[in-house]
């Protein structure tokens, strides 16, 4: 391993930056809306709505990511002869529908861990129920999750490697493909790799201290 | 029981000439086998200040948690300004009421809570201004200027834009008050508010309530250990044991004049 090896790897592994970066990014956003959704989700006081959710967030939890990858992307579509030959669709649902279910707890567990002092005087004000959780319960249950959901967020960052597996052409996937063809370049690889998540995670951990500082305010409990 | 209800008609001379506010029919709540109210019959009167006093147990904040709609009566009705709350009427029959039928009603009544619950992610002003903007649509700048307004009576002119933490107890249920009191309740409920101050706050709490008290126009009911108060205060003290009116009147006649061995004892206890 060489500076000069470093130096070749660098460019390669910097055409895969692109698609790690929009599939996290979708990931992300499209991973918190499912947690929302199924978080309020599963404190609906309708039974249908709540053992739907129950059964998404089950499955998900339950069974591996990279199978549900491979669902979404190659058994999925041959089955129904719809859907999903857009690898990049492909590999956000997986992770973002994956992430949701963890996070969903988070988000329920959250709201439920308000203070029922919160929505008492919230009815004694005479707000509807919509009001009472957009501009009580939740704004306040939010503080509570961002400790954890920034914790999510840096996991989700690395599971977008899982990618490649379907031929999206991240970071790994053009590190694979350059140590196939000069196999002594693995360990530069391989390191560059490691370096270029930690350094994508670092801003991420970064926003999850200042979620815990936010989440010391500004909530009863 | 006759006893009872003519020290009633003594005390409430000047309320009595109107129509109830709230009216409780024979109320009754159970929390599974444990019965906290035995078959309520109250009334009370617009403008009228009662004092619930009794011991721990006894159902009194029962009472007025079931007139806030956080709590439902296992049976009887309570009638309040002349309509049935926790009851309405679908195809001539009387069905238990929907959010709707008690969002309708509870808007006229205003609830001060012992935790206070104020809202800690909103300023004190946002905590004011929040339901009168949401809930009775008023414009923003007139919603803002009563919730100062009404800041400024309670001595907190000069807290607008702090946060609930960093008020005391006694300042954040000031602002509680007054929060509750920019909605113009018909009837304001005060469960224990001063129970769970520091001894030397409790003083500038209650002198908030004697102002209010003063105004006239709106009913109170205080939930309270303040028996001192509640004799300066109330206009009826109403003694609650094992889930049942003991005894009421004017609060000379139950703190002072009453003979009921229960209520002396509850009242031993607390003199000491």
């Amino acid at each position: 391993m060489t500076i000069h090896a470093i130096i070749d790897v660098f460019p390669v592994l910097m055409k895969g930056i692109n698609i790690t970066i929009t599939v996290f990014l979708l990931s992300a956003i499209f991973g918190y809306l499912f947690a929302i959704i199924a978080g309020l989700c599963r404190l609906s006081h309708n039974l249908v709505v709540r053992g739907i959710t129950s059964f998404y967030v089950e499955i998900f939890r339950g069974t591996s990511l990279i199978v549900q990858l491979f669902w979404l992307y190659y058994a999925i579509p041959m089955l129904f002869n719809v859907g999903i030959d857009n690898r990049l669709m492909a590999g956000v649902l997986a992770i973002s529908l994956n992430y949701g279910a963890y996070m969903s707890e988070i988000v329920r567990g959250s709201i439920l861990a308000v203070d029922k002092g919160q929505t008492e005087a919230s009815i004694a004000l005479n707000l509807s129920p919509f009001q009472r959780m957009r501009m009580v319960i939740f704004p306040q249950a939010l503080r509570m999750m961002l400790p954890e959901l920034g914790n999510y967020l840096i996991q989700m960052l690395k599971a977008t490697s899982l990618v490649s597996l379907i031929g999206m052409t991240d970071i790994l996937y053009h590190g694979n493909i350059l140590r196939s063809t000069d196999l002594s370049a693995a360990p530069t690889v391989y390191l560059l790799l490691l370096l270029f998540y930690f350094i994508m995670a670092l801003p991420l951990i970064l926003l999850t201290r200042k979620g815990e500082q936010i989440s010391k305010k500004g909530v009863a409990r | 029981m006759v006893e009872a209800i003519n020290k009633i008609n003594r005390s409430d001379m000047k309320y009595q000439t109107t129509k109830p506010i709230v009216e409780y029919k024979n109320v009754q709540k159970s929390y599974g086998d444990v019965e906290v109210l035995k078959g309520l019959n109250l009334s009370i009167y617009p403008g009228e200040k009662v004092a619930l006093i009794g011991p721990s147990g006894s159902g009194k904040t029962t009472i007025i948690r079931m007139l806030m709609t956080l709590e439902q009566p296992t049976a009887g009705e309570i009638i309040f300004d002349g309509k049935n709350l926790w009851h309405m009427e679908r195809k001539g029959k009387l069905v238990p009421a929907n959010e709707k039928h008690l969002r309708e009603l509870r808007g006229d009544i205003g609830m001060v809570f012992q935790h206070f619950n104020l809202f800690p992610h909103m300023t004190i002003l946002q905590n004011c201004m929040t339901a009168p903007i949401q809930v009775q649509k008023e414009d923003k700048e007139s919603a803002r200027k009563r919730s100062i307004e009404m800041l400024e009576k309670v001595g907190l002119g000069d807290k607008l834009d702090s946060y609930p933490n960093q008020l005391s107890g006694g300042q954040k249920q000031r602002v509680a008050m007054a929060r509750a009191l920019v909605m113009r309740p018909k009837i304001m409920l005060f469960d224990e508010v001063t129970s769970a101050l520091d001894p030397e706050l409790v003083g500038e709490v209650l002198e908030v309530i004697r102002d209010i008290a003063e105004e006239g126009d709106m009913a109170m009911v205080l939930v309270t250990h303040e028996m001192d108060f509640a004799l300066d205060v109330a206009d009826r003290v109403i003694f609650l044991d094992n889930g049942v009116i003991a005894e009421q009147g004017s609060p000379k006649e139950v703190l002072e004049e009453s003979n009921n061995e229960r209520l002396q004892q509850f009242l031993h206890r607390f003199r000491n």
